[in-house]
């Protein structure tokens, strides 16, 4: 049973002068309660406007979301304020993301008192997060600036699962953070997803940080999700080039392997996405890429009950260079 | 292997603060040296210092270059090195490039100034280091400005100067940390061919330990301003002996496996370490104990492996 539901999801930016940038371009996705999806792509993907829309930060133009059966664009007021409760979103720069004139209490005060609960229930609530979040009750008194990187995160975290929300966007919530801070960081939420028994979706540019995070991977690039598979499928046979390029690129922190292993480079960048090129929009970057890829837009498919890959040519390009793992 | 940089004793301090407190190592020829550590450790400080870039700063200790210590050069001189013996790249190379000349114009501008070469000759020499970076029609491409290329495109553009009066010292500050994975292999391997064809010495600054593994021939991790290990890049990665640097390796996501266990952590924040006497890690230490109060010196356990941890030994 999937809580969210993405159903042909489009969200257009008007730049002037008649471009248009598609942002999604045709999402479909469904991610089952207690899940936790992973969604990784370049900058440009559209991950994380696919992540906002799942939230309600941002309207789709086309397209359905539903959240436990409900399109929250139809619903009425007061369901509608119940859906924002259940549905949260932590955001990359913790810096950016809480008043810098406001103690962390105040903060989580506030989001609590807009999200309906009355005073008490607030008062009993606060240290409670705090607490949750790995901070501590005394952390209501700081200021955002006394604390360091990965507090603040620990403080958006508490904010997020502050209204005990069903479902969470992370949006590359480790992305600022040290290497000790960011495991840190995974862990908690690893952690309060299982106790909680949290739906969410965590997107990053990172694969590694997907895999200890998420056992269902999609893969976004120029605004459509070109593969969708459980990790272990994704990682050790991906099928869709993108993939595989994106896997291979990754350095690892293993200095033989990493001598011994054949990359695929991938040629240029990801096209300018007002102009997203025709047929499979990968192809302008592809190395197995043929006619037919030039000329007609593949279609996600599934090749697997839990496998759905966008490509004319699916699994040919994993045969030739080494996977990431194993 | 003759070295040719020697870093003894390098202290850069902002006001009373010290950024970098006594940081001591060599370069050889050809070798790529990885100087990896979190946030304010002091990493970006030593390769700004290095080419006299603090502002500010009261720098202390030398860094001999040669025959010349880059510390007690005079302004002129210094200003005949950068460019010419040691260049730099950045990490966010939209910054870096100036927004209102063209990119070649740039480029030909070092050339023009450090090998005093007319206007043409450095246009036609930077059209072909544009051809060498991988940069697609670098006709056009040499009267384009920095914002109307891409962030991989502005850090070839920044290669392409560096290299552009052959330095034997290339420093490279998180080069490939604001581009996208792709674009990061590209760039990286790019860096690998223009320094070893050229027999170029790399110091390469980053907080990516797979970057590291990948590019260099040793590694020397950086805890609040000081080197608390260092060693060749596979035996540091096999084998490292200082808490931090365990630490810090476990720490790291792994793409192959082990992904429902819980990462390892290191407890606590660097905030206040370097104000610190002593071993400036044991507060976040698993192992610390009473003789870390005193201040480890960074002592080879092992041929070429240096270790500043009185519990490593």
């Amino acid at each position: 049973m999937s809580l969210v539901e993405a159903i042909r999801l489009e969200r257009h930016y008007a730049l002037g002068h008649g471009r248009v940038l598609r942002a999604l371009d045709g999402v479909d996705v469904a991610i089952g309660k207690g899940e936790t999806l992973g969604l990784v792509g370049e900058s440009g993907s559209g991950k994380s406007t696919l992540g906002r829309t799942l939230v309600g930060l941002q309207q789709p133009t086309m397209g359905n979301v539903r959240f436990d059966g409900i399109d929250p664009m139809t619903a009425d007021r007061a369901t509608a304020q119940l859906l924002r409760r259940r549905r949260q979103f932590v955001f990359q720069d913790p810096s950016g993301a809480l008043n810098p004139r406001m103690t962390l209490g105040a903060t989580l005060t506030e989001h609590l008192r807009v999200q309906g609960w009355d005073r008490s229930a607030t008062r009993a609530r606060v240290p409670e997060v705090l607490e949750q979040a790995g901070l501590g009750a005394a952390f209501a008194g700081r200021y955002p600036h006394e604390i360091s990187g990965g507090q603040r995160q620990r403080a958006v975290i508490a904010r997020a699962i502050s209204t005990d929300p069903d479902f969470i966007v992370a949006d590359e919530p480790v992305s600022a953070l040290d290497v000790s801070t960011r495991a840190q960081i995974i862990n908690l939420l690893r952690r309060l997803q299982s106790l909680r028994g949290l739906t969410m979706l965590f997107i990053s540019h990172d694969l590694s940080v997907i895999a200890h995070s998420c056992r269902r991977v999609a893969v976004m690039y120029l605004g459509r999700i070109v593969e969708i598979a459980p990790r272990e499928a994704l990682f050790k046979e991906p099928l869709h080039p993108y993939t595989a390029a994106l896997l291979s690129a990754i350095p690892l922190p293993d200095p033989p392997r990493e001598r011994r292993r054949r990359r695929i480079i991938l040629s240029g960048e990801t096209p300018d996405p007002t102009d997203a090129p025709q047929g499979c929009r990968f192809h302008p970057r592809c190395p197995i890429a043929t006619e037919m890829c030039r000329r007609v837009d593949p279609q996600i498919s599934m090749l697997a009950p839990d496998h759905g890959v966008a490509c004319h040519h699916p699994g040919k390009i994993a045969a030739r260079a080494e996977p990431a793992t194993g | 292997m003759a070295s040719l940089l020697d870093v003894r004793n390098l202290s850069v301090s902002f006001g009373r603060n010290p950024a970098v407190d006594g940081v001591s190592f060599t370069l050889a020829e050809r070798e790529t040296l990885g100087l990896v550590g979190e946030s304010g450790c002091g990493k970006s400080t030593t390769a700004l210092a290095l080419m006299r870039l603090t502002h500010h700063a009261r720098i202390e200790g030398e860094a001999r270059f040669g025959e010349r210590d880059l510390m007690r050069l005079d302004d002129g001189a210094m200003r005949r090195v950068r460019g010419s013996e040691i260049a730099m790249i950045f990490q966010d190379p939209g910054t870096a490039l100036h927004p209102l000349i063209r990119v070649g114009e740039q480029v030909a501008d070092v050339m023009r100034a450090q090998l005093g070469i007319s206007a043409a000759e450095a246009r036609a020499r930077a059209l072909e280091l544009f051809r060498k970076v991988g940069i697609a029609a670098p006709e056009q491409r040499l009267r384009a400005y920095p914002h109307e290329l891409s962030g991989g495109m502005c850090q070839r553009v920044m290669i392409a100067a560096a290299i552009a009066c052959s330095p034997r010292l290339l420093l490279a500050d998180e080069p490939t940390t604001a581009l996208d994975v792709t674009v990061q292999a590209q760039i990286l391997e790019l860096i690998r061919e223009v320094s070893s064809e050229a027999g170029m010495s790399v110091i390469l600054i980053t907080h990516d330990l797979g970057v590291v593994a990948g590019m260099t021939d040793r590694v020397a991790v950086m805890y609040a301003g000081r080197i608390v290990e260092t060693a060749a890049t596979d035996r540091l990665f096999a084998q490292p002996m200082h808490p931090y640097s365990r630490g810090l390796l476990g720490a790291v996501p792994k793409l192959d496996g082990g992904w429902d266990e819980e990462l390892t952590t290191i407890p606590g924040t660097v905030q206040g370490a370097a104000l610190q006497g002593g071993c400036r890690f044991a507060p976040r230490c698993p192992l610390a104990g009473d003789m870390c109060r005193r201040d480890p010196p960074l002592e080879e356990i092992a041929e070429g492996h240096f270790v500043a941890c009185w519990k490593a030994r």
